[in-house]
């Protein structure tokens, strides 16, 4: 496997440096954006794209860590996070479009000739309904789907079908003209949020910062969560339904909680990947893209937080990479990665790491 | 009524070498002497101008003689006669009068269905100047089929006349048939500036409405077909999946491309043949059958051997590698056949369909396509239920350990049943291969939908994925025209959702206690 320094580094000094290295991490993702703020041409100016790109795999790795929590914990694998993640991502670009487009419609509304605005769009010119609808509209369709879902006892693979055709479905549905958000080529084109230029270099900062401190904050959620009686309970709930429930549990609650916060974890994390990257739009929904997810909690070790953070890191990381020098060969490495992940890192790189740290 | 207002004027003062008088003559002449036609015509024609042309084509519609039936036919091919060599160019007003022309020639034929076809073109392109010629056949034919296009063509006519009794009879006349043209005729008559007698008019409405009722029966025949062959590609993706799933428990997320190696194998064995064998193109897909069955199976087998066993009882990561097996098969096709689809023609016999109704016409590739899929379904039933290795699947699908203690090789059986099922998949890339586009993305399309056919129709089962494929075949089918293709998609999701919650375990569960 290849493996980044870090990682190396962090294997031959155990969990006191492996904190520290944490707290660097930390250090250097914060002076990123200020970095960023220093005046063209200075040696230690960081790039829009790079941290444009940083940003973007941060959002992916709220996304991983979110997947974590349902698959590594509940063992729910879930194929269809990134409808989440594109709601999220859906509901902040309906008010971009409103800012950009101040009194009148949208663009792809005019191109379409269409005289006003339909019902769902009603209020998203105030970010704090926006902001609402990034929690509500995967939070609620997490909700109603998992009710169902977790109800009839649908878990392993039938639920990751399932959750695979409900992301092929809102595809099919967003990549539709009529649908109201914007078809084929989704939103873009944003000018402003809550009256600061998007592309301006203070903005992109302060965005990279909030999602930073998302992040963080998920991953405090998460590490609460997984170290509460709560988790213990879920943990026990993917190794042993069945006993769990003769033990006198009700699993409903518990898988739909997470579900549901999970949901909405992605749905945040879709928020801020939006006026980060300028652009929305229907494939992001594709299921492609949410399997990848999987693969970026497989690398980095399931039921482990800070592994699908890795993951996510690593695979990105390497995809951006690839996707310049060979594009022909990105998505043999991806296949080959998804099989050797699977055939022989069953607990991800993290895992690895545990087990020579033991040895 | 006089044949030659209509065309006579457009020959106009401008043609100076020809007396619009003598040419009026020479066509009457042409016309009294029919036999003197055949070599005559030819050179008649080719010395005309257009105009004149046309008017002679118009004449040669309303009074046909069987002997010039070889000129025309050889007309239309673009010549004046079998062994003639001039070129004949002709624009597209003549090319609709020779159409219609040799409908009428051809109205005398012997053969019904060539009657019959030229009765429908007649429907179509028919000139008021040959009422009177469709009346005589209309009158004297024996075929029901073609007395009732002919009638159809009639009418047509006769709503023009002047008479509204005529027109009276020939909108009930119309409202017989089930034509979509009927309709649109029809409709135009309700206009109270276009047909002026209010009791027509009345007639035409109740005419219409018979029309419309048997276009229905049509189209929702039409729909609940395609249904049908969308149910038959959909059985022939999930067979395989629902055997494999339900002996090993896993979901093979590489099973789509399974297809699509069928169907390139397809395309292969159409160069190979094309190139080596040409006299026997007309039958590659037959060819193209045992090959497309050995490359998946083979590919399938190579799969479970190399990597699926490695992660037995771990179904959700299996899924994760195939997904990886599928990512690298896509794009080894890509690479070496190019991202474009490539192009897999339709054998003679494949191509055409059956008109069952006037709206109605079912593509033979898609009726041989149930057939076969049927067919499959047969096989695999016996293979599963009449063979050793059928009843060691079906043993080590309902308790691998017992079987595995009875001296049951679960290993081989494994490997031999993912093959069976990764096959069947490959012979199901024949069939989409002579119906629908061959890319590297063929398999993507179909899998969700197959994996949605075993959900339905539960585990290992081959009667719950034959109902549940056809089912959510026509279901799909059905839905579309209603609320369009995407919703239809989303609200089976729906369906099949709250389906589950009535019958978690699919359509027709295995009986037994099963506790994890």
């Amino acid at each position: 496997m290849n493996q980044p320094l870090l990682v190396t580094a962090a294997q031959k000094a155990g969990p006191r440096l492996s904190l520290a290295i944490g707290a660097i991490v930390l250090l250097l993702l914060i002076a990123l954006p200020l970095l960023s703020l220093l005046p063209a041409g200075h040696s230690l100016q960081v790039s829009a794209y790079t941290l444009t790109l940083v940003g973007k795999i941060l959002c992916y790795a709220i996304v991983a860590l979110a997947l974590d929590l349902v698959w590594g914990y509940a063992g729910l694998l879930s194929l269809g996070h990134g409808l989440f993640f594109a709601l999220g991502g859906y509901a902040m670009g309906m008010y971009l479009m409103r800012e950009a487009a101040g009194d009148s419609l949208p663009a792809f509304m005019t191109f379409l000739s269409w005289s006003e605005l339909p019902w769902y769009w009603a209020g998203t010119q105030h970010f704090a309904w926006a902001l609402c609808l990034v929690v509500l509209a995967p939070g609620l369709l997490a909700l109603v789907f998992g009710y169902f879902a977790f109800r009839s006892r649908i878990k392993g693979v039938y639920f990751s079908i399932m959750t695979q055709a409900l992301t092929f479905a809102g595809m099919l549905l967003f990549f539709r003209n009529e649908t109201g958000f914007g078809g084929n080529n989704g939103f873009t084109n944003f000018r402003s949020i809550l009256g600061f230029e998007i592309t301006s270099q203070g903005t992109r900062a302060v965005l990279f910062l909030l999602t930073v401190a998302l992040l963080l904050a998920s991953l405090l959620i998460g590490w609460r969560l997984a170290r509460s009686k709560f988790g213990r309970v879920l943990t026990a709930l993917r190794d042993a339904e069945n006993r769990l429930m003769f033990c006198g549990y009700d699993p409903r609650g518990f898988k739909l909680f997470v579900w549901v916060l999970s949901a909405v974890l992605c749905g945040l994390a879709g928020a801020l990947y939006v006026p980060q990257v300028g652009i929305i739009n229907p494939s992001e929904m594709s299921p492609t893209n949410s399997i990848e997810a999987a693969v970026w909690v497989a690398l980095g070790g399931r039921g482990t937080l800070i592994g699908p953070l890795l993951g996510a890191g690593l695979v990105n990381g390497m995809k951006s990479w690839f996707t310049v020098a060979f594009p022909e060969f990105w998505l043999f490495f991806l296949g080959a990665l998804f099989i050797l992940v699977t055939l022989y890192l069953p607990k991800g790189v993290v895992g690895l790491l545990k087990k020579r740290g033991e040895q | 009524m006089n044949l030659w207002e209509p065309a006579l004027p457009a020959i106009g003062p401008n043609e100076h070498h020809k007396d619009p008088a003598m040419l009026k003559a020479l066509l009457a002449l042409l016309l009294l002497l029919p036999l003197a036609a055949q070599a005559g015509d030819a050179d008649f024609f080719i010395a005309a101008k257009p105009n004149e042309q046309a008017s002679l084509l118009q004449a040669w519609a309303a009074q046909p003689d069987p002997a010039r039936l070889a000129l025309l036919s050889a007309m239309q091919q673009g010549r004046l006669g079998a062994d003639d060599t001039r070129k004949l160019r002709l624009n597209n007003r003549l090319r609709g009068l020779l159409d219609n022309a040799l409908a009428s020639h051809q109205l005398l034929s012997d053969d019904a269905t060539l009657r019959l076809a030229a009765a429908r073109q007649l429907q179509k392109s028919a000139q008021p100047a040959q009422v009177a010629f469709l009346d005589r056949r209309f009158a004297g034919e024996p075929d029901a089929a073609v007395h009732a296009a002919l009638g159809l063509a009639l009418a047509n006519l006769q709503l023009a006349d002047s008479n509204p009794a005529v027109r009276l009879a020939a909108v009930r006349l119309l409202g017989e048939t089930g034509d979509p043209m009927a309709r649109t005729r029809l409709e135009t008559l309700l206009d109270p500036a276009v047909e002026t007698d209010a009791g027509v008019r009345t007639a035409a409405e109740t005419s219409l409405a018979q029309v419309k009722r048997k276009l229905l029966i049509g189209e929702l025949l039409g729909q609940a077909f395609s249904g049908l062959s969308l149910g038959s590609i959909l059985l022939l993706a999930a067979l395989g999946l629902a055997i494999t799933f339900g002996l090993l428990g896993v979901i093979n997320m590489a099973h789509g491309e399974m297809l699509m190696l069928g169907a390139y194998t397809t395309y292969v064995v159409q160069v190979l043949v094309q190139r080596y064998a040409p006299g026997a193109l007309e039958f590659y897909p037959l060819l193209a059958l045992p090959a497309a069955f050995a490359v998946s199976a083979g590919v399938g087998m190579l799969l479970e051997r190399t990597v699926i066993r490695h992660l037995y009882g771990r179904p959700l990561e299996t899924l994760l590698a195939t997904w990886g097996i599928s990512l690298i098969l896509i794009q080894a096709i890509r690479l070496i056949f190019g991202a474009q689809n490539v192009e897999v023609a339709n054998p003679g016999w494949l191509s055409g369909g059956l008109q069952v109704l006037p709206n109605l016409v079912l593509p033979y590739s898609r009726i041989v396509i149930i057939g076969f899929a049927l067919c499959v379904v047969l096989l695999t039933w016996l293979l599963l239920n009449r063979t050793r290795l059928g009843l060691n699947v079906r043993a080590v699908t309902q308790n691998r350990n017992m079987a595995a203690c009875c001296g049951v090789p679960t290993g081989r059986v494994d490997m031999l049943a993912f093959g069976l099922g990764s096959g069947i998949a490959g012979l199901g890339g024949v069939a989409l291969s002579q119906i629908g586009n061959v890319g590297p993305d063929l398999g993507q399309s179909y899998i969700i939908d197959s994996f949605l056919v075993v959900v339905l129709g539960g585990v290992g089962q081959l009667a719950g994925s034959l109902w549940a494929a056809f089912g959510l075949g026509i279901a799909n089918k059905l839905l579309e025209p209603q609320i369009g293709a995407v919703l239809g998609k989303i609200l089976i999701l729906a369906l099949i959702i709250l389906f589950i919650q009535k019958r978690p375990q699919g359509l027709f569960a295995l009986k037994g206690r099963v506790i994890d």
